[in-house]
């Protein structure tokens, strides 16, 4: 393969184009379809949440899918980027109410979460190379283990109201009244009575369309990272990190550029979090969320984007799903399911996941939906790469013959 | 300073107490680590389950309903109790035991030749089954833990006192760690287990039957892990669904503490971390001691990573 050699995906088929676009089309107008029946509303809340997952799953994925380092405290990130929102959120609220201009104010005030999405992505980031750089030698299941001490440490912190900044248990409110343009977007009510549908701008839509925005913006960065040279220099550490440091990749830098970047989404995650729940408590950074997350991006397949994007939708949101169903009289009567059998569905669901976790681990460790070279390293001994293992990497990827292709 | 002193004396008992349940558990830990080189991320839940069906042995066999007379003799001497105490153990770590088993052959041995992440995940599946499977199943609430022999305090040092519970769990924590240290150094399967800890493919070429020793280990490990379920349900007066998380990552920073896949490493760590944690909880928050517990943790990672009798390992190309 010469330098040259093109390494993402050659163009786009006509299908894909096809699909993406009807994806687009959802992604804008499910939300709003849902909103205007009040039987469904609730399902705006679940896309919203579901969103939050993906993107925590999209930055742990930079963790563990592309550079290899198990991370079982991830959910620490997300409550740095949460809790800091709402400190520095409540500080900077309050030092612009001197402001005696109102309309700028105003702006500033509703505005507050934008300013909060690069300070608290600065944090957390920070937060990923401090936890980054004492665990540099460590590998595998020590780190996996270390990152767990930490997720629980940045908890029990706040539980313990740490300097007087997180109000322990009780949690803390976020005191900003508005989202920028909320109000304005609340104005226009469309009714269809005789479908019953009865549509007006929410709150929950809001955060919605915030979330689908930063995941887009997730993905062209993720996407970027993937085929760049540190991207590649991941790949080569996660495969063997002797042989990558002896061929020129400092590992060091990769290894803390991979928590850093994957700190970073985890912030950011939690900033939109923190804004849309108006309220944070330390019991939203359980260690089982850690595990969710892991779990999400190993079931959906690490280092596959959509892979991950699957894997937190069926992960974070088939439970809500289940208790919304379960709770809404409508839907339940559509499945019928009755009350009993549904709030039975809605208490076995995290018995029935863990069981998934056993059974998929077993039958398809490479996910849901792999990418095809982590797929690759986990299973070695297919006949199929082991005959693969004499072409090039490339020519495996696009399933081409490269037997005859001049390295 | 005399009141001082003894608090730090009770902090030391206390721990010591702490430390042996600790113990008991990172054996567990060590001993799978030790020969699978991954981490049971169930074992907590042994430690959970052994404290449910010991709780249930114990209220069935001092229930005259069930077992009639029987019920008085258990509770009426100390010979009784003792026998009493005996049948809850044994038929607590042979359930518990079958368990391991169990989890063993159907989670973990499809994927012994999977990339060391894919049984991770898969002990984390089996941790939420296990509990979610308590939750259901069992019971959502706290069962409150008879007592069944009156606890006496001891006074010993100004106002430390020591209780004949902690006493008794002491002695028998002390008495399996000495069984499981004869074992695994004198007999043939402690040769076994010894040998395919060392290197599992020569052990099975020199004729050792891996799959038995695998399945041995965990059976001995979740059993052990069940003594101390018991022990923490005895101790603390409650068992819960979840009871067995935070003592199960905190057993594993034991064995780590100690060097992971050391036995004595496990025992020591185990001990360590009890008294530590305590001296903690008594000087500085009792809200800050799973945070030293961690911290400790972390050091010890950093500064000494094959842990205090470990060695260190070098990375082989």
């Amino acid at each position: 393969m010469d330098i040259q050699t093109k390494v993402g995906d050659g163009g786009w088929s006509k299908g894909k184009i096809a699909l993406a676009v009807v994806g687009a089309i959802l992604l804008v107008f499910l939300p709003v379809v849902l909103q205007g029946f009040v039987a469904m509303s609730f399902l705006v809340r679940i896309l919203a949440v579901v969103g939050i997952y993906v993107m925590l799953a999209l930055g742990l994925n930079i963790v563990v899918g592309y550079a290899g380092l198990l991370d079982l405290g991830y959910i620490a990130f997300y409550a740095m980027g949460a809790y800091s929102a709402a400190v520095v959120g409540n500080l900077f609220v309050k030092a612009v109410s001197h402001i005696g201009a109102v309309g700028l104010r105003e702006f500033l005030t509703s505005s507050t979460f934008i300013f909060m999405l690069p300070v608290a992505a600065l944090i957390a980031a920070l937060t990923g190379i401090s936890l980054g750089t004492p665990v540099l030698r460590l590998r595998g299941d020590y780190l996996a283990i270390v990152t767990l001490g930490f997720g629980e440490l940045i908890r029990i912190l706040a539980t313990n109201n740490f300097l007087g900044l997180t109000n322990g248990a009780m949690g803390m409110s976020i005191n900003v009244p508005n989202p920028v343009g909320l109000v304005a977007m609340q104005k226009p009510v469309i009714n269809i009575p005789a479908v019953g549908f009865s549509f007006q701008f929410s709150v929950n839509l809001y955060w919605y369309y915030v979330v689908v925005l930063l995941i887009c913006f997730t993905i062209f960065i993720v996407r970027r990272l993937d085929n760049s040279r540190l991207g590649r220099s991941w790949v080569a550490m996660r495969e063997d990190e002797v042989a990558a440091a002896s061929v020129g990749v400092n590992i060091r830098t990769a290894k803390l550029w991979a928590f850093a970047l994957g700190a970073l989404w985890g912030g950011l995650a939690g900033v939109v979090f923190a804004n849309f729940q108006g309220f944070i408590t330390p019991d939203s950074f359980s260690f089982l969320e850690s595990v969710f997350v892991v779990s999400m991006v190993v079931l959906g397949g690490m280092g596959s984007i959509p892979g991950v994007i699957i894997g937190a939708a069926l992960i974070g949101g088939l439970p809500a799903i289940i208790q919304g169903v379960a709770q809404s009289p409508m839907l339940a009567s559509v499945f019928h399911i009755d009350a009993p059998t549904a709030s039975a569905i809605a208490n076995y669901r995290y018995l029935l996941f863990g069981l998934l976790m056993v059974v998929m681990m077993a039958w398809r460790p490479q996910g849901i939906l792999p990418s095809k070279r982590r797929a690759r390293e986990l299973h070695p001994e297919d006949e199929k790469t082991l005959e693969e293992e004499d072409q090039s990497l490339w020519a495996v990827e696009h399933g081409i013959d490269g037997s005859g292709h001049d390295l | 300073m005399q009141a001082q002193l003894a608090t730090i004396v009770q902090q030391l008992i206390n721990g010591i107490t702490l430390g042996s349940m600790y113990a008991l558990v990172a054996l567990g830990y060590t001993l799978v680590y030790g020969i699978l080189l991954m981490i049971n991320f169930a074992h907590s839940e042994m430690f959970m389950v052994g404290a449910y069906v010991g709780l249930f042995t114990l209220t069935g066999l001092t229930n005259p309903h069930l077992v009639g007379g029987l019920a008085a003799f258990f509770k009426g001497s100390g010979f009784g109790l003792v026998i009493l105490f005996a049948l809850v153990f044994v038929v607590a770590m042979i359930a518990v035991g079958c368990l391991g088993m169990l989890v063993e052959r159907f989670a973990y041995r499809p994927l012994r030749n999977a990339p060391r992440l894919a049984p991770l995940i898969s002990a984390i599946g089996v941790s939420i089954f296990l509990q979610n499977a308590v939750l259901l199943w069992v019971n959502t609430m706290a069962l409150p833990f008879p007592q069944v022999f009156p606890v006496k305090e001891i006074t010993i040092y100004g106002s430390a006192q020591v209780s004949t519970l902690q006493i008794f769990i002491l002695v028998t924590v002390i008495i399996l760690l000495t069984a499981l240290d004869t074992f695994v150094a004198r007999t043939r399967m402690g040769k076994a287990m010894r040998a395919t800890s060392q290197d599992r493919e020569a052990a099975g070429l020199m004729g050792i039957d891996i799959n038995r020793v695998i399945t041995f280990t965990f059976f001995i490990g979740p059993a052990l892990g069940a003594v101390a379920g018991i022990f923490n349900g005895m101790y603390y007066g409650v068992v819960l669904w979840n009871m067995g998380f935070i003592p199960g990552i905190k057993s594993f920073t034991a064995a780590v503490l100690g060097g992971i896949g050391n036995l004595r490493g496990a025992i020591l760590g185990g001990f360590l971390l009890g008294i530590v944690e305590s001296l903690a909880s008594g000087f500085l928050s009792t809200g800050y001691k799973d945070v030293v517990a961690f911290i400790v943790l972390i050091l010890v990672l950093i500064f000494r990573p094959g842990g205090l009798l470990g060695e260190s390992v070098v990375e082989k190309v």
